[in-house]
């Protein structure tokens, strides 16, 4: 009985092998032999399919800026779409991207979680005649078409060093509670910032870096830490609208609502509740809807032809006006604005 | 932990000192003093880990939502089974809350937990009902319930999020609120505690998981209702989940699809630590807790002692592997001794 | 006395053994969901589409392979996406110190086949179950692996090895790294199948004791597979890191269950003892390419993760119903001949 289970077994098992392997090179040949549909349907009309991919999803700050980017895209006649991880990791971006070139699409506007580890994907993109638009958050300047930045990185980074300087002082222990760890805009105004403090406020002592991950339980988790840990604390700058959002909300509930400091950068949406009440007294910010809008503007200026991304080119920007692209494929929107008591009231993003 | 058999004659005294003994040596107790070793390590080096008032609360705040999802992990580990899915049920119900809340404006918050529990519970029964009928390891089953629930959360979610601001601010106050300086969700959660204590002790019900998880044929043969007592026991962890998630919208307030991810990991964690062990039958739900309390602690206290909280979870798993290192040495021991007491009659 | 019968009475027709097993089943819906998507996905019978599938797939199936024999003799390790992280960062460590590539990526083979020989020994030699050390070496290596980088990530490699990694076999859209894997599965599949190791992995998954008893190593052949397990996980690590320009802590979290998943889908049973190598590939194919064809379709990944979640449930739990009606069918004594011989000899 036994040996003929072995047999019986063996013997299917040698036949499904060789039927498995069949099989498979069945599946290598279709692949193989399938029909070379174009990746892109270049050439002729111009493909305005424009896919937003922001560091992740569930982010009020990118649904603004990606709503602003609908706006332009309908405005011009294209079609709008967009993809994210649920986590801005910076390998999740990839298989979107992977397969967004697969799908042929036109353009791609990206906010970049890590400067080079979604470089190949965005190249492979480009060859296959994706254009692509960074904005927000850059990657190496070899992997991008243009780069739409918010504002110079030294005036983002200034102007949440003199606010946090003017509300303690100018003097104490600071913290920065930043997002990912690898995004590359957040790095480069951490930097920025520590120059300045370095530079013009020498009483200002910068304790700890912490990263939020741009989520929000981990902020809010991260805020309750620092404070436990540095009793001296006197202010925290958040460049990161979660960031700020759950630090404000764990504040307003603690014992140092109105000892510490909070400032950064925010939407005036998620922080005004937290601006009436005193637990923030000012915080900075740009348009992000702007800066979506520009950025489709600009993706379409590249798939239209109109520009390629050097220096000196022009494009127009529907109701922004005319842009100029700057060095290195830069394109800048403008200045950072101050929100406080006074003014927010007057926002809706 | 062996009861041994006391004669009745024993004198009082007699009694309490087995009695304190078994408690001395409960494994319960080991992980009791862990826990007030770390404090007291963390507040030498910062009194206000544990004097400041945010620092107290905070302290008793956060660890009662894992306390709950690990009281459920260990009644369902009890019977030899385990539930991976704990932790998007726990997410599923947060975003629910929070939807109720906005859908339902001006919803009774009373109606709001109920509804919580029994959604919870509703999961749980899936997967109790798969485990106990279909006869599958509960390891498979929890694993794909695992996927399925968190994409249902993320497909329901979308790419929002619920904001603090969209809860009724009594039910946020809920999160910080205390009383006579204990918050009211660790209230709420040392309630079920020692109700579901009990019940695994005093009650029939509660012994008789413990025999499913000792030896499920010999439970099926001595007639005990294993279908239906596993099925409970999946029904409840989900419930505890669900309330779980409740107490989670009230404390954090936001909530996106992510929310609990990650959960039935420091769950298992913690039922483990504290004593549960993972082939049932022994441990009980007060290990459980004062694990979650543990290992919530650590993740607190390590910054403090200058160790990046980066390790936390090397020093999770680490802690895993010792307890059940020591489980195993501590039954070894005792087969030995039975066998000693077996031979020696 | 016993009627002489011949043995083919009892056996059933040849095209049923080939056709009618789990893996067929597994290679049919592979073949119905290639020729689907390739008719009504937009974009799906392109050859890049086959690259990138390969290239996702590849972890899996590496995983996958020393996972079928782990599952076949009746344990399980859900530590392999932990030390595939582990190796990721240490590949990415070293490399960033300077330590030429070759050499990190040997040190990272050797660190994930050290993982595997813990949790081997903690199996074997402590003896305690897997599934409780497997969930532990889980958190502890996913946690040194992210305490040794933090939350940041490596990202800077040898552009030869990131476009190995990457290239394609001659002008095909078939990745290069296929042929690893290829070779690796064949290897895998003639120790499972054709060897006297294999056998005695059978063995083990049916019965431990009857096992050790006709002469099988019962310890040291799990001791091997689980440094197995550790060493191709490294690879996989390795491989993920090189693909991505990425070395990460958090690199593929959750990747365990999708190696599960797509074992317990290929006809391997959890309760060992029973599975077949090309019915695992058969699996990861065919989750791999519904994956492809959903995303392709614009599909959200919630909703893959709900695919792949119910597939997983429901694969595993058609085999206990199957098994229960072939039991229910079966007449007490066993099958009868088709032909019963009237006449006594």
């Amino acid at each position: 009985m036994l040996f003929q289970n072995l047999t019986r077994s063996s013997g299917a098992r040698r036949v499904g092998a060789i039927a498995a392997l069949t099989l498979s090179v069945a599946l290598v040949a279709t692949g193989c032999a399938a029909t070379d549909e174009p990746g892109a349907e270049g050439g002729g009309d111009a493909n305005l399919a424009i896919t937003f991919v922001p560091k992740n999803l569930g982010n009020a700050y990118f649904d603004t800026s990606d709503k602003g980017g609908a706006e332009a895209i309908e405005e011009f006649g294209g079609t709008y779409d967009e993809q994210a991880p649920a986590e801005g990791t910076p390998d999740g971006q990839v298989s979107f991207i992977n397969t967004l070139t697969q799908q042929g699409v036109g353009g791609l506007a990206v906010s970049a979680n890590d400067p080079t580890a979604i470089c190949d994907a965005l190249n492979e993109a480009r060859e296959a005649n994706v254009k692509v638009v960074t904005f927000d958050s850059d990657t190496d300047p070899e992997c991008r078409d243009i780069f739409i930045n918010q504002a110079t990185g030294e005036g983002i980074a200034k102007i949440q060093v003199d606010l946090i300087a003017e509300q303690i002082g100018d003097e104490g222990q600071i913290a920065i509670l930043s997002a990912t760890a690898n995004a590359t805009n957040q790095n480069a105004w951490i930097e920025l910032m520590k120059a300045d403090l370095e530079a013009n406020h020498p009483n200002i002592e910068l304790v700890d870096v912490v990263y939020g991950d741009d989520d929000d339980q981990t902020s809010f988790d991260k805020t309750a830490a620092l404070l436990q840990t540095y009793p001296e604390l006197k202010g925290i700058v958040s460049p990161t609208t979660v960031g700020i959002a759950a630090a404000a909300r764990y504040l307003q509930t603690s014992d140092f609502k109105g000892k510490v400091a909070l400032t950064g950068l925010g939407t005036p949406n998620q922080m005004r509740d937290y601006v009436t009440d005193g637990t923030v007294t000012a915080f900075a910010l740009w348009n992000p809807a702007d800066l979506g809008y520009l950025a489709a503007y600009a993706a379409k200026a590249l798939i239209e032809g109109e520009i390629t991304g050097a220096e000196g080119d022009e494009f127009e920007a529907g109701k922004l006006g005319d842009y100029t692209v700057g060095e290195n494929g830069t394109v800048l929107l403008g200045d950072p604005y101050t929100f406080n008591a006074d003014n927010i009231a007057d926002f809706d993003f | 932990m062996t009861t041994l058999t006391t004669s009745t004659t024993d004198s009082f005294g007699t009694r309490v000192l087995h009695g304190l003994g078994g408690f001395a040596k409960a494994r319960e107790t080991g992980i009791l003093l862990a826990f007030v070793l770390v404090v007291a390590a963390a507040t030498i080096k910062n009194p206000n880990f544990l004097f400041s008032a945010d620092g107290f609360r905070d302290l008793l705040l956060t660890p009662s939502i894992l306390l709950l999802v690990a009281v459920g992990q260990a009644v369902v580990i009890i019977t030899r089974n385990v539930d991976l899915s704990v932790g998007s049920t726990l997410g599923l119900t947060a975003y629910m809350t929070g939807r109720l809340f906005i859908d339902f404006p001006g919803i009774p918050i009373i109606v709001v937990f109920v509804a919580g529990i029994l959604f919870g519970g509703l999961l749980g029964l899936v997967n109790g009902a798969l485990v106990a009928f279909a006869k599958v390891p509960a390891l498979v089953i929890t694993l794909g319930t695992l996927y399925i629930y968190r994409g249902i959360n993320v497909a329901w979610t979308g790419s929002d999020r619920i904001n603090a601001s969209d809860m009724p601010k009594d039910f946020l106050g809920l999160g910080t609120a205390q009383i006579l300086y204990i918050p009211v969700l660790t209230i709420i959660a040392l309630i079920v505690l020692i109700a579901a204590g009990w019940y695994m002790r005093n009650q029939r019900g509660g012994r008789e998981l413990y025999a499913i998880g000792s030896d499920p044929g010999a439970a099926q043969l001595y007639g005990l209702k294993v279908t239906q007592r596993v099925l409970v026991a999946f029904v409840v962890c989900g419930a505890l989940a669900g309330l779980a998630g409740v107490l989670y919208a009230a404390r954090y307030g936001t909530i996106n699809s992510q929310a609990g991810s990650g959960f039935e990991l420091e769950a298992v964690g913690a039922a483990v630590i504290g004593g549960v062990a993972i082939f049932g039958g022994s441990g009980t739900v007060w290990g459980a807790a004062i694990g979650a309390f543990l290992l919530f602690t650590i993740n607190r206290a390590l910054p403090i002692l200058g160790v990046q909280d980066f390790w936390q979870r090397a020093v999770v798993g680490a802690l895993i592997i010792g307890a059940i290192v020591l489980d195993r040495l501590l039954a070894l021991r005792q087969t030995r001794k039975l066998v000693e007491a077996r031979d020696n009659d | 006395m016993a009627v002489a019968r011949n043995y083919k009475d009892y056996g059933s027709a040849l095209w049923k053994r080939i056709f009618l097993t789990r893996e067929s089943a597994v290679f049919a819906g592979l073949i119905i969901v290639i020729i689907v998507a390739s008719v009504s996905v937009k974009h799906f019978a392109a050859p890049i589409t086959m690259t990138y599938l390969l290239l996702d797939i590849t972890p899996i199936l590496l995983l996958a392979l020393p996972m079928t024999l782990v599952i076949i003799t009746g344990e399980i390790d859900l530590s392999v996406a932990s030390t595939a992280a582990l190796a990721s960062v240490t590949l990415g460590t070293l490399h960033q110190g300077g330590m030429p590539l070759e050499a990190a990526a040997l040190v990272a083979i050797i660190v994930g086949a050290i993982a595997g020989a813990l949790n081997g020994f903690l199996i074997t030699v402590v003896g305690l179950p897997s599934l409780a050390v497997t969930i532990g070496t889980l958190a502890l290596y996913r946690g040194l692996a992210v305490g040794l980088l933090g939350t940041t990530a490596v990202t800077d490699f040898t552009e030869f090895w990131k476009d190995l990694a990457k290239s394609k076999i001659g002008a095909t859209a078939i990745p290069s790294v296929v042929i690893l894997v290829i070779v690796l599965a064949i290897v895998f599949a003639i120790v499972l199948h054709f060897t006297q190791f294999g056998r005695g992995i059978f063995a083990i998954g049916l019965s431990p004791e009857a096992a050790r008893f006709s002469g099988v190593h019962v310890e040291r052949t799990k001791f091997i597979l689980f440094v197995l397990s550790g060493g191709v996980a490294a690879l996989a690590g390795i491989f993920y890191t090189l693909r991505f320009s990425s070395a990460r802590g958090d690199n593929q979290t959750g990747l365990e269950l999708a190696v599960i998943a797509a074992v317990l889908l290929g006809g391997v049973s959890i309760f060992g003892g029973k599975g077949a190598l090309h019915g695992v590939l058969a699996g990861v194919l065919l989750i791999g390419t519904l994956g492809s064809a959903l995303r392709l379709a614009s599909v959200t990944s919630d909703v893959i993760n709900i695919i792949t979640g119910t597939l997983l449930v429901a694969s595993v739990v058609s085999t206990s119903v199957l098994a229960w009606i072939r039991s229910k069918r079966s007449k007490p004594g066993g099958r009868k001949p088709e032909t019963v011989p009237a006449t006594k000899s």
